[in-house]
């Protein structure tokens, strides 16, 4: 599996999710300024900031010239995960419903969180554990849609993460961590399994959904 | 020309901001401030204002949580 991790301008966690997609398989550094995957079988869209996220997170991102690729990528299928930031973007793009709304509490949280994993049955999450301890750091991390929208992706099985009870860090809608869109192949998701790959930092939870990715079960 | 996008919260849509001046207020002691909800305005110089709807809708608002309303200047 070959997986092409995006760096914008401002990305952060680029090296990171670099680092994680190793572990289980190569990785081809992508640039927002290119119109071109380089044969990447899976996109990560990762975490940070990009385009400064003047107007709001990620609204200037959707128009770099790499996500004409990645939307067409997408639509055909390719499975694509996007990271905070990368959620974000990916929420802009419409490639994924819902958007990401500032933090109740305004402030910025940067915390290990407990994760239910809601829908192992997806192409992100077949190889990964049940109850995940992973970080969250981010200022813009609500999930939010409108009440019938949110009614929709439970039915559909598209809530594919959520903050244990007492964990929702953000006030994210439903305790909502993360999401695929309707044909499974988009997912994003507000914590960042790239930072807990190795006991050294805590937890290799993480890995579980590079794995997945990369073809591995349960 | 000259025009003015208004972009706020959509109604129903918790706006922390406004929650936080209006506590603001409270405790400068302005009684009976309430619904205080904190949006953006946009200014911009336009050739065709035909487009501003489409500007919103793709880049300036986006539409699933604000509204947005187009407030052009004639000069």
């Amino acid at each position: 599996m070959k997986f092409g991790v995006i760096t914008f301008p401002g990305s952060c966690d680029d090296r990171d999710a670099q680092l994680a997609a190793a572990r289980v398989g190569e990785v081809v550094p992508l640039w927002h300024a290119d119109h071109d995957l380089q044969g990447a079988e899976a996109v990560i869209v990762p975490g940070g900031f990009s385009y400064g996220d003047y107007l709001r997170a990620g609204a200037i991102a959707r128009f770099a010239p790499i996500m004409t690729e990645v939307v067409e990528f997408a639509r055909a299928g390719g499975p694509v995960m996007g990271i905070c930031n990368g959620f974000q973007v990916l929420c802009e793009a419409r490639l994924l419903p819902g958007a990401l709304l500032t933090n109740t509490s305004l402030r910025f949280v940067c915390r290990q969180v407990t994760l239910a994993l809601v829908n192992p049955n997806t192409t992100f999450t077949r190889a990964a554990k049940a109850r995940l301890s992973i970080p969250v750091k981010h200022t813009t991390g609500r999930f939010y849609a409108p009440p019938a929208e949110l009614d929709r992706l439970e039915a559909a099985d598209q809530v594919v993460l959520r903050y244990a009870p007492g964990h929702n860090p953000n006030g994210a809608a439903r305790d909502i961590a993360g999401i695929v869109n309707e044909a499974g192949n988009v997912f994003g998701l507000m914590p960042h399994p790239e930072h807990a790959v190795d006991p050294l930092t805590g937890s290799e939870d993480g890995l579980g959904i590079f794995a997945s990715i990369a073809g591995g079960c349960r | 020309m000259h025009a003015r996008v208004l972009v706020r919260p959509k109604a129903g849509i918790l706006d922390p901001q406004g929650a936080v001046a209006q506590r603001a207020l409270a405790a400068l002691g302005f009684a009976g401030v309430s619904e205080v909800r904190i949006g953006r305005l946009i200014e911009l110089e336009v050739a065709d204002a035909d487009a501003l709807p489409e500007m919103c809708e793709r880049l300036l608002a986006n539409p699933l949580i604000e509204d947005y309303e187009i407030l052009s200047d004639t000069p």
